[in-house]
C-alpha cells in the first residue's frame, strides 16, 4: 500500500467500512449499465451480423412474385436502370408428408441455377451439398425445419408439388438471408416444425411446376445509390402482363422487416431503462457522499489546516464518488456482456443467422461509462461543494445541532396525541422535505421498475385469451391451392368430425392512403361468420360491416385513416386494377395486422363470381388426427394451420423471449428497491445514532428505538408504493407506445396481482433493510456514542 | 445512617486481554447512601466513567458485585438493565445528548412516557429554572440550558439515583454554577442520590463525600462537613 498516498489509503479503508451502502448504490449503477450495454451489444451485433449476411449471400433489394414470364425477360431486367445484379427463379408452394409426424405442414420451394452459383440469395449450407441438377429429386431443406425433424442428407420427405406426389431426397442443409425469421405466409409466428422451405435444382422444379423456359420470381440488387422507387416502378411496367404481383423493397419484405421492427426495440430499450436506473443511482449517490462529507468535517479541517488545498480536498471525495460508480460500471459491462450472451443464444434460434457475430460497440460502450461516472459525479456535486466550501475553523467545531424550528406541522402534532419518539419520526421527515421526497421517489422507482417488469405477465395473459378464445375461435384453417366455388366448402363439410365450416376468401392487396400504403392480405368473411370474430376495446364482437373495410386499430394509425375515411386498394393478382373503398371501423387486435371485408363485398368488388380460398373449420377434437389425414388426401387443399400449433408458437417465441426479459428486469427493481431503502436506513441510522443511544440510556427498549427507524421507513412506503404504481403504469404506458409492432401490441393492464407484486418485492427490501437496521441498533455502543463529541 | 441505594464489592474492570489487557477498576468498594451527594474525583483515565457506567447498567464489571436495592446488577441480564434504567436512574452526560427534533418539554416528556411514576415534565422544567423554555428546540437554546435540560430529562422520572458524567465539562464556569445549582436543587428537593464525576477539584465543595479515584482504585474518601452553595464556587 506503500505507493498509495496516505488520502487514497483513507479512501480505500473507507470504502470497505461503507462496503453495504457502496455495493447496494454499485448494484443499481451496474443494473443500469448492465441492461444499456446488453442492449448495445445486441444491436450492434445484430445489425453487423445481418449486413454482413446479407453481403456475403447477397441479399436482394427490390423483389417481384408473377405468375409465368418468359426468361429471355432476364435479359432486360439487367438492363433496367439502377440495376445491379439480377436473378429469377421458380418458387411454389408445397405440402409434406412426414413419417410419424401427422400434423398438415406446409412449405415454400424455390429454385436454384442448375449451374454455378446463384447470383442473388445464396445459400448457407450447414451440411450436405447443393442438388445436382441432372436428379429432380434431390433438396436442400431450411435449418429450422431439419432442426425440429431432425433430418439430415440422406433423409427422404414425401411432397406434393402442383398437385403431384413426389418422393425428395435431402442432400443439404442450409440457411439463406430470405429468411432470417422464417414465418409461413400471412402468419406473424415462426412454426419451424409446420412450416419448411426447400430449394431444388431450377431444371427439376421447372418440370414439376410445368415452367420450363419461364420463372415467376424475381430477385434484384440495386447500384448504389439509386432510388428504388425509380427500379420498382420500371419493373412493375415490365412485368404487369405476366401477373405481377407489384415489385416491393425490403421494408415489404417479412424477414428483413421482423428483424428490423427487434433491432428498433432493441434501440429503445438501451436508451429507457438505463435512464431510469441511472437517476435512481445518481440520487442515492447524492445521499451518501453527503452523509459522509459531513461525518468528516473535523476530517476536512484538519486536512485543509495542514495545507490541502480545496481542489485536493474535493478531488478527494471526488474519487470516492469514482470508484462507487467504476465498480458500479465494471459490474454492469460485464453483466451486460454475460446477459448479451444469453439473449444471443435466444436470437439464434429466434433468427436463423449462418452465425451469430458478437459485436461489442467500443466507443458507445466507452460513452455509457462516461455518461455514468458524469452522473455519479453530478449526483456528488453539492457535497463536494459543500466540502470544497468549508473553512478550517468553521469545520474544526462540532457541525451546528441541526436546526428544527416550529413549522407547518407543529399544528397537526399539537392535536394529536403522538408518543415523543412519533414526533421525532415526522419532525426528521418534515426537516428534511427535499430528501424524504428524494426517498419516496427513489422507493417509488423501484415499485414502478417491478410493475413495468412484470404487467406483461398480465399483458401476454390477455394477449393470448383475445387472441387465441376470442379472435380465433376455429380449430383449423385450410388454404385452397387454387379459388373455388362454395362447393370446396360443402366437400370439407362431409368430412367425418368436420362440424363447421365457413369460407372465405384470402386477398394480396396493397392498401394506399396518400403516400403510405401497407401489404397484407385482405380477408373476406361470412357476414353470419362465428369461428373467426373481430372484437373491440372490451373483447366484445364487432359486427362485420356491410360495406367497407375493418382495419386493426394498428393499421388505421400506420395508414393514417378514420373510419369514414376512403383508402386505395391495389389488387397484387397481376391485373394492375385498383378500387376505393371507405374504412368502416377499427378492431383491437393485439397480435398481427390485419384488414377485414364482408364476403360478399369483396367477391363483389372483384368481379370475379363467388369465390373462396380459405375455409375456416370447427372440429370433433377426438377426430383431429382423421380430419387432418382426409385433408391431406384432397388435391384442392394447399396447406392446414392449427390454432393449437399457433398458439404454441406463440409462447415458444414471443412468450419466452418477453418473460425471460421481464423477469430480469423484475430482478433490476429489486436491487433497486434494496439499494434504496437500504441507504435510507443506514443514513438514518447514522444520523439518528447517537439519539437512538440516548433513548437506550434513558431505558427505551431495542424494539422501542427499532419503532423510530422502522416507523420512519413505514412513512416513506406509504406514499412511495402507490406513487410507484403511478409512476410504473405511465413508464408502461410509455414502452407500449415505443414498442408497439406490427407483430404484437402490448395491451395496457395491471390487475391487483401486478401491483401486489411490486409492492411485496418492496416491501420484502424494505423488511430485509429493516433487519440490519435492528441488528445495528441491538449492537449499539452506548458509551462510546455518548462520550464523544458529535 | 440512611438507607444504601449502591453496594459495590471488590468491583474490577479489565479491557481487552494478554498483554494489551486494560486495567480500569482494580477492586472497589464503595456505597452510595439515599439522598446523599458525592463527587468522583480523579484524572483522565483514573476509572471513574467506567465506576459510573457500571453503576448506571451501561456496562458490566469483570469481576465483583454491584448491588442495587434487592437487585445484582453484575448477574443482570440486558433486558432487565434496560428496565433498571428506566425506572431507577437518570443520566446527564458532557454533551447534552438531547434530541434534536424536539423540544425541551418534548424532551423530558422522552423519558416520562415511559417512566411509571413520573414528575410532569412542565415541573421537571420548572425545578431547573426553564419554565419558560419548554418550547424551545435545543438548538434555540445555549449550552447551558441544554444542560439543564438534560438534567429536568434525568430527573422527571423521579429515579432514585442521577448520574453525572462531567455535566459542565462543556461550559464556561458562569453556566457550569448554574447547572450545579440545578443539581443541588434536585438533590435538596427530590432527595435523589447524586454522583458527580469531574476533574474538577473545585466542584468538591458541594458533595456531601468526595471520593477520589486513581488509577482504577479508591485513593481517598473525605466528607465534607457541610455542603458549599454551588453559587459560591467557581474555577
Amino acid at each position: 500500500m506503500n505507493w498509495l498516498s496516505v488520502l487514497d489509503r483513507k479512501l480505500l479503508r473507507e470504502l470497505s467500512h461503507l462496503r453495504g451502502q457502496v455495493l447496494a448504490i454499485a448494484l443499481v449503477v451496474a443494473g443500469g449499465i448492465a441492461v444499456c450495454v446488453m442492449s448495445l451489444v445486441n444491436y450492434a451485433s445484430l445489425s453487423e451480423t445481418r449486413s454482413h449476411y446479407y453481403r456475403q449471400h447477397g441479399f436482394a433489394d427490390v423483389f417481384v412474385d408473377l405468375t409465368r414470364a418468359p426468361r429471355h425477360l432476364l435479359a432486360q431486367v439487367r438492363e433496367l436502370d439502377g440495376v445491379a445484379s439480377a436473378e429469377v427463379r421458380v418458387q411454389s408452394s408445397l405440402r409434406l408428408q412426414l413419417d410419424g409426424f401427422p400434423d398438415p405442414v406446409s412449405g415454400r420451394v424455390l429454385s436454384l441455377p442448375d449451374q454455378g452459383e446463384a447470383a442473388l440469395h445464396r445459400l448457407f449450407l450447414r451440411a450436405g451439398r447443393l442438388p445436382d441438377a441432372r436428379r429432380s429429386d434431390e433438396v436442400v431443406v431450411i435449418g429450422s425445419f431439419a432442426e425440429a425433424h431432425n433430418l439430415k442428407p440422406g433423409d427422404s420427405l414425401g411432397a406434393i408439388i402442383n398437385g403431384r406426389w413426389q418422393t425428395l431426397r435431402i442432400v443439404g442443409v442450409a440457411e439463406s438471408p430470405e429468411f432470417i425469421y422464417v414465418i409461413p405466409p400471412g402468419s406473424m409466428l415462426p412454426d419451424y416444425q409446420r412450416y419448411a422451405i426447400l430449394w431444388m435444382s431450377e431444371r427439376a422444379l421447372a418440370a414439376a411446376m410445368d415452367m420450363q423456359g419461364a420463372f415467376n420470381n424475381v430477385l434484384l440488387a440495386l447500384q448504389p445509390g439509386v432510388r428504388e422507387q425509380l427500379v420498382i416502378d420500371q419493373l412493375d411496367q415490365l412485368f404487369r402482363r405476366y401477373g405481377s404481383t407489384g415489385a416491393y423493397g425490403r421494408d415489404d419484405h417479412a424477414s428483413d422487416r421482423f428483424l428490423s421492427e427487434e433491432l428498433a426495440q432493441l434501440r429503445t430499450m438501451a436508451l429507457l431503462f438505463p435512464t431510469i436506473l441511472m437517476s435512481v443511482a445518481v440520487f442515492l449517490i447524492n445521499v451518501v457522499v453527503g452523509r459522509l462529507v459531513a461525518t468528516q468535517r473535523d476530517v476536512i479541517a484538519v486536512l485543509k489546516a495542514f495545507g490541502y488545498s480545496n481542489l485536493q480536498v474535493s478531488v478527494h471525495f471526488g474519487k470516492l464518488v469514482s470508484l462507487i460508480m467504476l465498480l458500479g460500471i465494471v459490474l454492469g459491462v460485464i453483466g451486460g456482456l454475460a446477459l448479451a450472451r444469453a439473449l444471443s443464444g435466444i436470437y439464434i434460434e429466434y433468427f436463423r443467422f449462418p452465425t451469430l457475430l458478437f459485436s461489442v460497440p467500443l466507443a458507445q460502450t466507452l460513452l455509457v461509462a462516461v455518461i455514468g461516472l458524469l452522473a455519479g459525479l453530478g449526483g456528488a456535486y453539492g457535497a463536494l461543494r459543500r466540502a470544497f466550501r468549508l473553512s478550517p475553523a468553521a469545520a474544526m467545531g462540532p457541525e451546528p445541532p441541526p436546526l428544527y424550528r416550529r413549522a407547518w406541522l407543529e399544528p397537526v402534532l399539537g392535536m394529536i396525541r403522538f408518543s415523543q419518539p412519533d414526533r421525532m419520526i415526522l419532525r426528521g421527515i418534515e426537516r428534511r422535505p427535499l430528501r424524504s421526497l428524494m426517498s419516496v421517489l427513489g422507493i417509488a422507482m423501484a415499485t414502478a421498475i417491478i410493475v413495468l417488469g412484470t404487467f406483461q405477465f398480465a399483458a401476454i395473459n390477455l394477449i393470448v385469451h383475445s387472441q387465441f378464445a376470442r379472435v380465433q375461435q376455429e380449430d383449423m384453417t385450410v388454404t385452397l391451392v387454387s379459388p373455388r366455388t362454395v362447393s370446396a366448402a360443402y366437400e370439407l363439410a362431409s368430412i367425418d368430425g368436420v362440424r363447421a365450416v365457413e369460407s372465405s376468401l384470402a386477398v394480396a392487396v396493397r392498401l394506399r392512403s396518400g403516400h403510405r400504403s401497407w401489404r397484407l392480405g385482405l380477408i373476406g368473411l361470412q357476414p353470419d361468420a362465428q369461428l373467426t370474430l373481430r372484437v373491440d376495446t372490451q373483447l366484445e364482437r364487432i359486427a362485420l360491416p356491410e360495406k367497407g373495410l375493418l382495419l386493426t386499430e394498428f393499421l388505421l394509425e400506420e395508414l393514417q385513416v378514420r373510419p369514414g375515411d376512403s383508402l386505395t386498394v391495389e389488387w397484387l393478382d397481376g391485373s394492375g386494377e385498383q378500387s376505393e373503398v371507405t374504412v368502416a371501423g377499427g378492431s383491437r387486435e393485439f397480435v398481427g395486422v390485419g384488414a377485414w371485408m364482408s364476403l360478399p363485398e369483396l367477391q363483389r368488388l372483384r368481379g370475379r363470381g363467388a369465390e373462396i380460398n380459405q375455409l375456416q373449420l370447427a372440429i370433433d377434437p377426438q377426430m383431429r388426427n382423421a380430419v387432418l389425414a382426409a385433408l391431406q388426401d384432397r388435391p384442392l387443399v394447399a396447406g392446414v394451420s392449427e390454432r393449437q400449433a399457433m398458439l404454441t408458437a406463440f409462447n415458444d417465441t414471443i412468450g419466452r423471449t418477453f418473460l425471460t426479459y421481464t423477469f430480469f428486469i423484475a430482478l433490476l427493481g429489486g436491487v433497486i428497491a434494496f439499494g434504496v431503502i437500504y441507504n435510507t436506513v443506514r443514513i438514518s441510522l447514522a444520523e439518528r445514532g447517537r439519539e437512538l443511544a440516548s433513548l437506550r440510556v434513558i431505558g427505551y427498549r431495542p424494539s422501542e428505538v427499532d419503532h423510530i427507524l422502522l416507523g420512519e421507513l413505514a412513512l416513506l412506503l406509504l406514499p412511495g408504493i402507490p406513487l410507484g404504481w403511478l409512476i410504473g403504469q405511465q413508464l408502461a404506458w410509455l414502452l407500449v407506445r415505443l414498442m408497439e409492432s406490427e407483430l404484437y401490441r402490448i395491451p395496457l393492464i395491471f390487475p391487483a396481482q401486478t401491483l401486489g407484486l411490486a409492492a411485496t418485492v418492496v416491501i420484502l427490501s424494505a423488511i430485509l433493510s429493516g433487519m440490519v437496521a435492528v441488528r445495528r441498533v441491538a449492537k449499539l455502543d452506548l458509551i462510546d456514542v455518548l462520550k464523544t463529541r458529535e | 445512617m440512611t438507607r444504601i441505594v449502591f453496594q459495590a464489592r471488590g468491583l474490577s474492570k479489565v479491557y481487552g486481554d494478554g498483554e494489551l489487557a486494560v486495567h480500569a477498576l482494580r477492586g472497589v468498594d464503595m456505597e452510595l447512601h439515599a439522598g446523599e451527594m458525592v463527587v468522583l474525583l480523579g484524572a483522565s483515565g483514573s476509572g471513574k466513567s467506567t465506576l459510573l457506567n457500571i453503576l448506571g447498567g451501561l456496562d458490566s464489571a469483570s469481576s465483583g458485585t454491584v448491588r442495587y436495592g434487592d437487585m445484582e446488577l453484575s448477574q443482570a441480564s440486558e433486558r432487565q438493565l434496560t428496565r433498571y434504567r428506566r425506572h431507577h436512574v437518570g443520566f446527564v452526560f458532557q454533551f447534552y445528548n438531547l434530541i434534536a427534533s424536539l423540544t425541551a418539554l418534548e424532551n423530558v416528556a422522552v423519558a416520562t412516557e415511559i417512566s411509571t411514576n413520573p414528575m410532569d415534565p412542565a415541573d421537571a422544567l420548572a425545578l431547573v429554572d426553564l419554565g419558560s423554555r419548554g418550547h424551545h428546540f435545543p438548538a434555540e437554546l445555549s449550552g447551558g440550558e441544554q444542560q439543564r435540560v438534560a438534567i429536568a430529562r434525568a430527573i422527571a422520572k423521579q429515579p432514585a439515583v442521577l448520574l453525572c458524567d462531567e455535566p459542565t465539562g462543556a461550559l464556561d464556569s458562569k453556566t457550569g454554577v448554574r447547572v450545579l445549582q440545578a443539581l443541588a436543587k434536585v438533590n435538596q428537593e427530590l432527595g435523589t442520590a447524586t454522583v458527580i464525576i469531574t476533574h474538577n477539584a473545585g466542584i468538591a465543595a458541594m458533595a456531601d463525600r468526595v471520593i477520589t479515584l486513581s488509577d482504577g482504585r479508591i485513593s481517598e474518601v473525605r466528607h465534607n462537613q457541610s455542603r458549599v452553595d454551588p453559587a459560591g464556587l467557581s474555577w
